[in-house]
């Protein structure tokens, strides 16, 4: 039986029967949530588990379909930030909520209104005190866009303090920090629940849930599973109820047959539009028949990495990229200074999933077949488009991957972030590449979805193919890849072999705690 | 810091996406906003005039279809207006903002009439015919790839640029029309080749302006093709979409923007073609005459689609036609019909929202118990 | 040199038109919305003071300058402010696309200040003849004994209060957006709506008030366009809309800063009238030096684009619908 939510003294915030809908997609199912006073309470969930939504109707952004909030025991309606500021709480989004082209303190003060005019003497003041009281370090005058991870973050909690927040949502707060700055943030949010400040850490790492927080509650596609306290549980039942049933990684792992140099890169250079060096001396070989890991914390590289190898990156002089197809040296060819046209008109079997599906590797706005069509639209001297064939490939993949999809004519961006990838990944895989490189495969899907992924990479492999797979997940890099190689601020910290690595070591790598070996 | 008192209100609507719609529902939606236009534009009418506002719209029909040469010139206006729009739609198509139809229109006609002020007595005229096309082509060409190569180029805001280089147009012509000055002191060129009507459109099946439709039916379908059943079309809707898809497979993205634009251009400058030979068989700064923009709203309402295009086109043109029929008729301004346009614009536009959302009015609220 | 003082004077005159239109927008697509109507508003903002003073002027036996002024100013802020309204209505709440609704306002608004424009002109007897005499001569009232200062009087001092009245606004808006928090968060909607309203901002009430506002700023020069500029006639040939347009370009030319668009303004003023300046040149030839603010704007528009600084861009999110349940 439910305790009249008034009656509760302990509970600043309870979500009764929480239902939100995005179209036909239920996020949300009838979801019951407490949070309590002086608590660092973990949501936990895999991606699309509906974690987010549920705190984002905290925080204002969005507004539930049915169901209840009480704060300290009061009914309310969130109806937009302002409301969920006045009630204390305050979230920090995973994609930071910050003004690029202004400072810190002016990004403090926005919406606030507490002066007329812009007071920022009086702003930074206060940013000291609480910067001081909590052990945070901020430039109240740095511009926004001049700031790394990290500030942007601090930046952002700041804010969400000096608002007077007492209830912090942080969203996978550690996704983008590395394990030092994950250390410095636990400090900083043990010191404000010290403070009575109550905290929810949204994650999808055990390891970070057993560590931090007193309490965890579980969703799992979007129905509430239960809530346990850290001390009576540990990782193996936390997976248990993360995703339903016990898992063990067990990914298949064939030995490399007869590999032989397939992608030799040598001292490879990227600068960004603004001149920043994005990738810097990297050298490394992907063999035929192996599947090549690239591991890295996200940002240092690893997407420069495949898209220059693709030809979408200006190389800095002396980089060379040659590429011998099946490990023929006679057919070498050099990648560097290829654009992508160049790249497939040379023939070269190359398939390349990039990280953003949507924005780069497929036309949200297409059906599947022209999707299938996007890499091979060009081929015959027609003028006209070839539908004919994409039709059946799409059919054919549709059928192979398992595909959910109302039919062939809908464009892609009505279906589900799986469905989508396995389109993306179906038709790299069917151009029966001699290369294919994956920018983060998995992000996003469900397990067994993730599994038909690591299945067609393998099945690749077994066929001959230099597969390179960038990963943020260790557990996974491990199992899967035969070696690894370690990106750290756009150079190469180390190459590691996948079958003996320990996971510590490659976390070392990542933070550049070892001499490079390159 | 921030105490107030909270409205257990919801607000009045809430506003979702809405999933997927289908055609005939769409299609539902917007005939009823251009029914609920015309209850409005009645009631306008009603306020200005005090005429039973069914008779008013009787009388535009008879404005637009009345006899045989109105209907006529209300298909010669179609088909204008439609030959802009398709011009525009591999350009929109591609999200490249050409709203220079106007100047490319211009630079067209200014290409036909000088063809037909200087070649008179050089050539034959069905020879002067072809070469008049191919020069309003090229005019029209020119002055669509000049902001598309900047924008391939430089990524120079093509939405002004194409703005401006209308203006550019226009003073263009001015100059050519006191150039070309007829009779002297008029400040007009006058109807060019009055009497042998060199360079005219030839009357097809006894129809003075059977030629443009021909011109323009034809168009309508290559264009249709061109943009779903080509390479190129595919390349344009890639680029349109996503830049960085296009990169990513092999597409030369400035290529297919010049490219595009020039074709843009050259389909504009046709237009120039038909308005100078198979229209007016003047040149004036009003020759485009404010099209390149409603066009515009032609375009994009038929979601470039070649066939839609011809249904909007065509309610435009029997919009302006019946409203400049009631201007006539009741005395009033000519430009009762750009009103009454833009009402019906607006509702058309907007009804494009409740395609998009779902509207939902606030829910009772269960009284508080909880307190 | 008394060339030179009245090309200077007319430039002033030009570009005060277009100053109002460009500080009107320049305010609106700070809060994210690009406004393509202006040269709409400012015809709704002509004719409805031409429509108010008219009236006034008529059936008042000796016009009251002050009377006719703020009648003017009324009629003009009213009218620009609800063409705003439709327009943000459209675009803010129905999610219109904004260069389609600002193109389709044109139309209208062009439709119905010709369309009363024409009936007016009936009713006064004729093309160019409604005069407004009164309240063309109250908005053309200089500073008394500007001539005595010599040519520095003439060149600064020779006009109405209006002239001055949009250089001030220049700078007041300049100061509103960055000086004051209401400022800063209007910065922040145009910038990343999202971001604005997560933190608390209103981001539809701050789009809707800058966009009516600024249109009734650009309103404005259609009224100083209608009552000093034509000197208070109503003439259907459509330049308003050209200056109209013009003023949207300068927004780009000043780089979204207000101060700025002032010497632009002027400058487009001087490059406008220049051909008149020019001796010897034919009527044909004259027309091809009218392109001269064009061609600039254009070369203006490549330059902006080759050298890419950042604090020459536009808001980063001018012309992007805002739907807070996006995904």
């Amino acid at each position: 039986m439910r305790k009249e939510p008034y009656l509760e003294q302990n509970v600043a915030i309870r979500m009764v029967d929480i239902t939100k809908r995005f179209a036909d997609v239920v996020a949300n199912n009838k979801i019951n949530l407490e949070i309590r006073f002086g608590e660092i309470l973990a949501l936990l969930g895999e991606n699309g588990s509906g974690k987010t939504t549920l705190m984002n109707m905290l925080s204002g952004i969005y507004m539930q379909d049915s169901g209840a909030i009480y704060v300290k025991g009061e009914r309310i309606t969130i109806k937009d930030p302002h409301d969920a500021y006045s009630l204390h709480i305050g979230m920090i989004h995973q994609h930071f909520k910050l003004v690029e082209v202004l400072t810190a303190a002016e990004n403090i003060i926005l919406g606030l209104n507490e002066t007329r005019l812009i007071d920022l003497k009086n702003v930074r003041e206060q940013v000291k005190k609480i910067c001081d009281r909590y052990g945070f370090v901020v430039d109240p005058d740095k511009k926004v866009y001049d700031m790394s991870v990290s500030e942007k973050q601090t930046l952002e909690i700041v804010k969400v303090l000096y608002r007077g927040a007492d209830i912090l949502i942080l969203d996978e707060p550690t996704a983008v920090l590395t394990p030092q700055e994950t250390d410095k943030l636990f400090v900083v949010m043990r010191n404000m629940k010290a403070d009575g400040k109550s905290i929810v850490i949204i994650t999808h790492k055990l390891h970070e849930v057993m560590e931090i927080s007193d309490r965890v509650a579980v969703l799992r596609k979007g129905e509430y599973i239960g809530d346990v306290l850290t001390s009576q549980t540990d990782p193996q039942k936390l997976t248990d109820m993360m995703v339903g049933r016990s898992v063990t990684l067990n990914i298949d792992r064939p030995e490399p047959v007869n590999p032989k140099e397939s992608l030799v890169v040598k001292n490879l250079g990227v600068k960004d539009i603004n001149g920043v060096k994005k990738l810097e001396n990297v050298s490394f070989t992907a063999y035929t028949g192996e599947i090549l890991g690239i591991a890295g914390i996200s940002g240092c590289g690893q997407k420069e990495l495949l898209e220059a190898i693709a030809g979408l990156h200006k190389l800095e002089p002396g980089s060379s990229i040659m590429f011998y197809p099946r490990g023929n040296k006679e057919e070498g060819e050099d990648l560097a200074g290829q654009s992508p046209i160049d790249i497939k008109h040379k023939g070269v079997h190359l398939a390349f999933v990039p990280e953003d599906r949507l924005g780069m590797g497929l036309v949200g706005n297409m059906n599947i077949p022209d999707n299938i069509m996007l890499k091979c639209y060009d081929q015959g001297k027609s003028p006209f488009t070839n539908k004919k064939k994409p039709r059946q490939q799409a059919i054919e993949i549709i059928h192979d991957l398992e595909i959910v999809t109302p039919g062939l004519r809908t464009p892609i961006r009505r279906l589900s972030g799986g469905n989508v990838q396995k389109i993306l990944v179906g038709r790299e895989i069917s151009s029966d590449p001699y290369l294919l490189m994956t920018a983060y495969a998995v992000r996003g899907l469900d397990i067994n979805t993730s599994y038909t992924i690591y299945r067609l990479l393998n099945e690749q492999k077994k066929k001959g193919t230099a597969v390179i797979y960038v990963g943020e997940d260790l557990d996974v890099l491990l199992e899967l890849c035969d070696r690894i190689l370690v990106l750290c601020s756009g150079r190469v910290s180390g190459i590691v072999d996948g079958r003996t690595a320990k996971k510590e070591e490659v976390g070392l790598l990542m933070t550049h705690f070892k001499e490079e070996t390159a | 810091m921030m105490k107030q008192k909270h409205r257990k209100k919801e607000p009045l609507f809430r506003i979702s996406k809405n999933g997927f719609v289908p055609l005939y529902k769409a299609w539902a939606i917007r005939i009823g906003a251009l029914l609920l236009a015309l209850v409005v534009c009645a009631f306008i009418i009603y306020s200005i005039t005090k005429l039973n506002p069914l008779k008013v719209y009787g009388t535009m029909f008879q404005g637009a279809f009345g006899t045989n040469k109105r209907m006529w010139v209300t298909i010669r206006d179609t088909m204008m207006l439609l030959c802009i729009g398709l011009g525009l739609a591999p350009a929109f198509k591609m999200r490249f903002w050409n709203i220079g139809a106007e100047g490319q229109v211009l630079v067209g006609g200014i290409a036909s009439a000088a063809c037909m002020i200087y070649l008179r007595g050089k050539m034959s005229a069905t020879a002067v015919l072809p070469i008049m096309f191919v020069c309003s082509m090229l005019a029209g060409a020119i002055w669509g790839f000049i902001p598309g190569y900047f924008k391939a180029k430089y990524g120079t805001n093509e939405t002004l640029f194409t703005l401006m280089m209308n203006y550019i147009a226009i003073q263009l012509t001015s100059y050519f029309v006191a150039l070309w000055e007829n009779p002297y002191g008029s400040n007009t060129v006058g109807i060019i080749n009055s009497r042998d009507k060199f360079g005219w459109f030839p009357p097809i099946f006894g129809q003075m302006y059977g030629l443009n439709v021909i011109i323009v039916l034809v168009l309508v379908v290559l264009i249709y093709v061109y943009l779903n059943y080509t390479k190129q079309g595919f390349e344009i809707s890639v680029v349109g979409d996503s830049e960085n898809t296009a990169r990513y497979c092999g597409i030369d993205v400035k290529r297919v923007i010049i490219r595009t634009m020039i074709i843009s251009g050259a389909i504009c400058g046709i237009a120039g073609f038909l308005a100078v030979a198979g229209a007016g068989h003047t040149i004036s700064v009003s020759t485009a005459g404010g099209r390149g923009f409603t066009t515009i709203i032609v375009a994009w309402m038929a979601k470039f689609n070649s066939f839609v295009m011809v249904l909007f086109s065509s309610l435009l043109v029997f919009l302006e036609k019946g409203a400049m029929e009631i201007a006539s008729r009741y005395q009033l301004s000519d430009y009762v019909s750009n009103m009454i346009i833009g009402i019906i614009l607006f509702f058309i536009l907007g009804s494009e929202f409740f395609i998009n959302f779902k509207v939902r009015l606030r829910q009772r609220f269960t009284k508080d118990k909880s307190q | 040199m008394n060339q030179f003082i009245s090309l200077f004077q007319a430039s002033i005159v030009f570009g005060t038109v277009i100053l109002f239109g460009a500080v009107g927008e320049i305010l609106t697509e700070k809060s994210g919305n690009l406004n393509l109507g202006v040269p709409g508003i400012m015809y709704l903002g002509s004719i409805a003071s031409l429509i108010g003073v008219f009236y006034y002027e008529r059936y008042v036996e000796n016009p009251i300058p002050i009377v006719c002024i703020l009648i003017a100013l009324v009629c003009a802020i009213i009218a620009s402010m609800l063409g705003g309204l439709l327009f943000s209505f459209m675009t803010i709440t129905l999610r219109c696309n904004q260069n389609v609704m600002g193109l389709a306002f044109n139309i209208f608004a062009g439709g119905f200040a010709n369309f009363y424009g024409g009936s007016l002109n009936k009713l006064a007897g004729g093309v160019g003849q409604i005069n407004v005499l009164a309240t063309s001569a109250a908005f053309r009232t200089k500073i008394p004994s500007y001539q005595s200062l010599g040519p520095f009087g003439h060149l600064f001092l020779s006009y109405g209060f209006l002239v001055y009245l949009a250089i001030f606004l220049a700078f007041a808006i300049s100061w509103f957006l960055t000086r004051t928090t209401v400022g800063l968060n209007l910065r922040s909607v145009g910038e990343n709506p999202a971001t604005a309203d997560a933190a608390g901002i209103n981001v539809t009430k701050y789009k809707y008030v800058s966009t009516c506002v600024g249109a009734a700023i650009s309103g404005l020069g259609g009224l100083y366009y209608v009552m000093d500029y034509m000197k208070g006639t109503w003439d259907s040939d459509g330049s308003i809309e050209g200056l109209g347009w013009l003023a949207v370009a300068l927004v780009i030319f000043a780089s979204w800063k207000a101060p700025r668009a002032i010497w632009g303004s002027y400058l487009f003023g001087m490059l406008s009238w220049a051909y008149f300046y020019i001796p010897e040149l034919t009527r044909s030839s004259q027309e091809i030096f009218k392109m001269l603010p064009y061609i600039v704007t254009v070369l203006v528009l490549i330059v902006v684009a080759y050298q890419h600084k950042p604090d020459n861009q536009p808001p980063n999110a001018l012309g992007l619908p805002y739907f807070r349940e996006d995904r």
